[in-house]
């Protein structure tokens, strides 16, 4: 049997590209990530792979792209059937597949413009994802995980963001477990899952690639 | 026991529209309750209390929301006439190009035909570069789906039923040129023909 190649075009501080690495691991897939100079100048291989958007990850399976970072994860867990990461009923189905399209349409943008923002606006910006986060904690409600039994699908679409958590509390003088102790517990949780021990960035290099990212962009 | 399938929809609504092409691409039995936005029910809020909007399909008591997901529910629930393909890779390029659909086409589309003036023609040019892109997916193939339709060709419902109608109410071909999409315009008409799609037209009022 010929021998799968499994390649991530990567980022090391995007959150999509560690949903991707996170359900790799998870599966046991062996693959080789190529770290992408998103500053320098986008690989010919990113350009040509995901030509809509042209960003990171993109998932190569024997050289077939796959694009979108939750997108990737589907495919994974449908390639790689065990452990599964989806519930096997439609309507728990339906549930993490909702759940994930919050996360991803909410936590991210709402955390950036903390940092994006000053005075006033940061403010409402704090307050909205503060407001982000306790809708997150009712669904998690009693469980230790997003997952109905255990650590799954929406664990792995919003445990990655929350490597950038820090850098919203260092900008906005807050703390998340001030406001969202269940939430906090659950990252601690799943900071104990080797996964996630091993492939969450280091919060404050991401607090400095925050900060280096607004010099570059002229942010105050 | 009966399956209880109820849609809490409203009839203009793309997105509701295309939750019931799905049912009855199916053979579901459901019952459409519609919504009054500017007044929403007490129901609508209960069962959607996160984004508080259509469609939320209610099945056996269990509500599902966001038209994406009830779509994926539904091909999973009902198994006759499959709307995803079966190959995981196919699928993952159906479920790519249906967000592409969701989120820049549409918003893309409506703001061609809001746009003031001064800003229209830049918000047509943006707009044409994305239907390009769909042109361009489509070549060769009578559907986004293949030979029959599947999710990508229900989600483009807008594109579908709903631009024709827009550029017919105001009198212009703007934007969706024969000349310009030659193929989009074939897969329009393949689309609209289709017998499950015609029963779910929406009179043009």
């Amino acid at each position: 049997m010929s021998k799968e190649e499994v390649v991530l075009l990567d980022f090391w501080a995007s959150p999509f590209c560690l949903k991707v690495k996170i359900a790799l691991d998870e599966k046991g897939v062996a693959h080789e990530g190529r770290e992408e100079d998103l500053f320098g100048g986008k690989s010919e291989l990113l350009l040509k792979s995901n030509p809509i958007y042209q960003k990171v990850p993109v998932f190569l399976h024997n050289g077939k792209p796959v694009c979108e970072s939750t997108n990737i994860v589907g495919y994974i867990d449908e390639t790689w059937p065990s452990p599964p990461l989806l519930p096997p009923c439609p309507y728990g189905r339906a549930r993490d597949r909702f759940w994930a399209d919050f996360i991803d349409k909410k936590v991210f943008d709402a955390g950036n413009k903390i940092w994006k923002t000053k005075g006033e606006q940061l403010e409402v910006a704090k307050k909205d994802f503060i407001e982000i986060l306790k809708q997150l904690e009712g669904a998690l409600g009693q469980k230790d995980y997003f997952g109905a039994d255990s650590f799954g699908f929406v664990d792995i679409i919003a445990i990655p963001f929350t490597s950038w958590f820090y850098a919203y509390e260092k900008y906005g003088s807050f703390k998340v477990e001030d406001h969202c102790p269940k939430l906090s517990a659950w990252m601690k949780r799943c900071m104990e899952r080797e996964s996630v021990a091993k492939l969450l960035p280091d919060p404050e290099k991401v607090y400095e690639f925050v900060i280096m990212f607004r010099k570059m962009n002229g942010i105050e | 026991m009966a399956d209880e399938v109820k849609l809490f929809g409203v009839w203009a609504s793309p997105y509701s529209r295309r939750v019931e092409v799905a049912l009855k691409l199916k053979g579901v039995k459901y019952e459409f309750i519609e919504e009054d936005l500017s007044n929403k029910s007490d129901l609508l809020l209960k069962y959607n209390p996160v984004h508080k909007k259509i469609p939320v399909l209610l099945h056996n008591g269990k509500p599902i929301v966001e038209s994406l997901v009830i779509l994926e529910y539904i091909d999973e629930t009902w198994k006759g006439n499959p709307i995803l393909p079966h190959d995981p890779y196919q699928k993952a390029v159906a479920r790519f190009w249906a967000k592409f659909l969701d989120e820049k086409c549409f918003p893309a589309l409506r703001k061609a035909f809001s746009s003031k003036e001064d800003e229209q023609e830049k918000a047509i040019e943006e707009a044409s570069e994305l239907l390009k892109i769909l042109e361009n997916e489509l070549n060769g193939k009578k559907f986004f789906g293949g030979d029959k339709i599947g999710l990508v060709d229900i989600v483009a419902n807008f594109i579908g039923f709903w631009l024709g109608v827009i550029q017919e109410a105001k009198g212009e071909e703007l934007l969706l040129t024969h000349k310009k999409f030659p193929i989009l315009c074939k897969w329009i008409d393949e689309y609209v023909n289709c017998s499950v799609i015609k029963e779910n037209l929406p009179c043009q009022r």
